[in-house]
């Protein structure tokens, strides 16, 4: 589904990623984690082409990203993205929110958009919800509101970019409930998350970064049980902890 | 001791109602112009295409560095003549409100351009990428995203500035153009009466330009609470 061979990408002198290899098939949950800074977070708007990349190649669903004739718009439209900050349209209710792309941009009419979103809050416990504006919902709240937004474009897979780092402890888990239901339910996902608990219950792969390098790539059981890299092993003892 | 005589105002009324009608037209023209070219400008000047982005740039620095009076007495000079050879209109016909207005809208949209620019940038960049990753083209981002937010922070803004613009109308006298301030100094160089008709005038334009100032104060105060 998504592939990407030897990725770099350099902020003027400073290198972020650096020829990054790796791939999520049909169907299966990879989860990115690594120390701050490691270049996680570029590495996944890589993906949809939200940050350009200087060489290699990324594929989704077999359409280049780098590619100059690809319309990224309409790869985005299928691909859908969760960032840790919620993104919600601040000036329009939470209806309004879920249905605006499905209209303008898939071209659906309106109350066929509005009752895929209504759908979709029902799914995510939010029904209730709909007529308000983001600012009055709570953070955790929020975050499920946009994982349905990104739902509701019926994407062929999902990208989540630390989507629980903003929020407050006590809602993390209405996030990851949401996110582990949607990995049962067989959707490709890339997510970069520091929720070690989470990438152990959902998780097929998991891919380690430091310094903008993929330093491991292997299966969630070998990787927890056994990290082959030293810097791997010292990421693991640190956050598993607490 | 100078003895005010109010009596000549009430029959110049009819004129003085005119001539504001000058001004707010040369006013909304040019609010609704400035900030259409001035919201493009902004977006040329924000764009990562360089020459539109020199282009913006050197659009609004040059209309910043150079007196309003001056622009107006260009407009004045050169554009009825331009108008005249491009559109074949008879030669002296009174084309001074057109060129008064042309001239206010140019130099206004330098200021709405900033204005705007500043907006833009208050929108937070995590907004664009999210309407992005939706496969929103850039144009729907602007338009559905952006914008819409930008301008929600930049009334209060825009609103001084219309009050600014309101004022300056005032410099079409020097193109002897019957605004509602060139109104009131005819009407009262004619009566004699030009102390009392001034003070009349200053009090309009205090009336109205103190109203729409408190009416940004309520928005303003308004908008922090949403």
């Amino acid at each position: 589904m998504i592939t990407m061979n030897k990725v770099s990408k350099r902020y003027g002198s400073f290198q972020v990623l650096t020829e990054c290899t790796t791939h999520v098939n049909k169907g299966e949950v990879v989860v990115v984690c690594g120390p701050s800074g490691s270049g996680k977070s570029t590495l996944i708007k890589c993906v949809n082409g939200l940050e350009p990349f200087h060489s290699g190649e990324i594929t989704v669903n077999g359409v280049s990203v780098g590619d100059p004739k690809t319309n990224l718009s309409k790869l985005r439209s299928h691909v859908g993205m969760v960032f840790q900050n919620f993104e919600l349209f601040p000036h329009m209710s939470i209806a309004h929110n879920l249905a605006i792309a499905q209209i303008k941009v898939l071209g659906r009419d309106k109350a066929e958009a509005e009752e895929k979103g209504m759908q979709l809050l029902d799914r995510v416990g939010l029904r209730a919800q709909a007529l308000k504006y983001p600012g009055q919902l709570s953070g955790g709240q929020q975050q499920r509101v946009a994982i349905a937004r990104a739902l509701a474009m019926d994407p062929i897979c999902m990208l989540f970019d630390e989507p629980t780092s903003a929020l407050d402890p006590e809602m993390i888990n209405e996030v990851l409930d949401v996110m582990t239901e949607l990995a049962q339910e067989g959707m490709t996902m890339m997510c970069v998350t520091h929720e070690m608990g989470f990438a152990k219950r959902v998780a097929h792969r998991v891919v380690f970064m430091d310094h903008g390098r993929i330093v491991e790539d292997d299966n969630k059981d070998a990787f927890f049980a056994n990290p082959s890299s030293e810097r791997a092993q010292q990421f693991l003892a640190k956050i598993l902890q607490h | 001791m100078y003895e005010f005589d109010w009596s000549s105002i009430p029959g110049a009324l009819p004129f003085l109602i005119q001539g504001m009608g000058v001004s707010l037209e040369i006013t909304i023209t040019a609010i609704i112009v400035g900030i259409i070219w001035g919201t493009l400008l902004a977006m040329m000047r924000l764009s990562s295409i360089k020459p539109l982005s020199w282009f913006a740039a050197g659009y609004v620095n040059l209309f910043r560095a150079i007196p309003l009076v001056m622009v107006l007495l260009w407009f004045f000079l050169i554009v009825p003549h331009l108008l005249e050879s491009i559109f074949g209109f008879p030669r002296g016909s009174d084309m001074r409100l057109g060129s008064a207005i042309t001239g206010f809208a140019l130099f206004e949209a330098a200021y709405y351009s900033e204005i705007i620019r500043a907006g833009i940038q208050s929108v937070p960049k995590g907004q664009m990428a999210a309407a992005n990753a939706l496969g929103m083209t850039y144009g729907q981002t602007m338009r559905l995203v952006v914008l819409p937010q930008a301008f929600r922070n930049m009334v209060p803004l825009l609103l001084t500035q219309a009050i600014i613009l309101f004022q300056d109308t005032s410099l079409v006298y020097v193109s002897a153009l019957a605004d509602f301030f060139g109104t009131a100094a005819k009407v009262g160089d004619r009566d004699g009466r030009l102390v009392e008709m001034l003070l009349f005038a200053g009090a309009v334009y205090f009336v109205i330009c103190f109203a729409v100032s408190q009416l940004v104060r309520y928005y303003q105060k308004k908008l922090k609470t949403a």
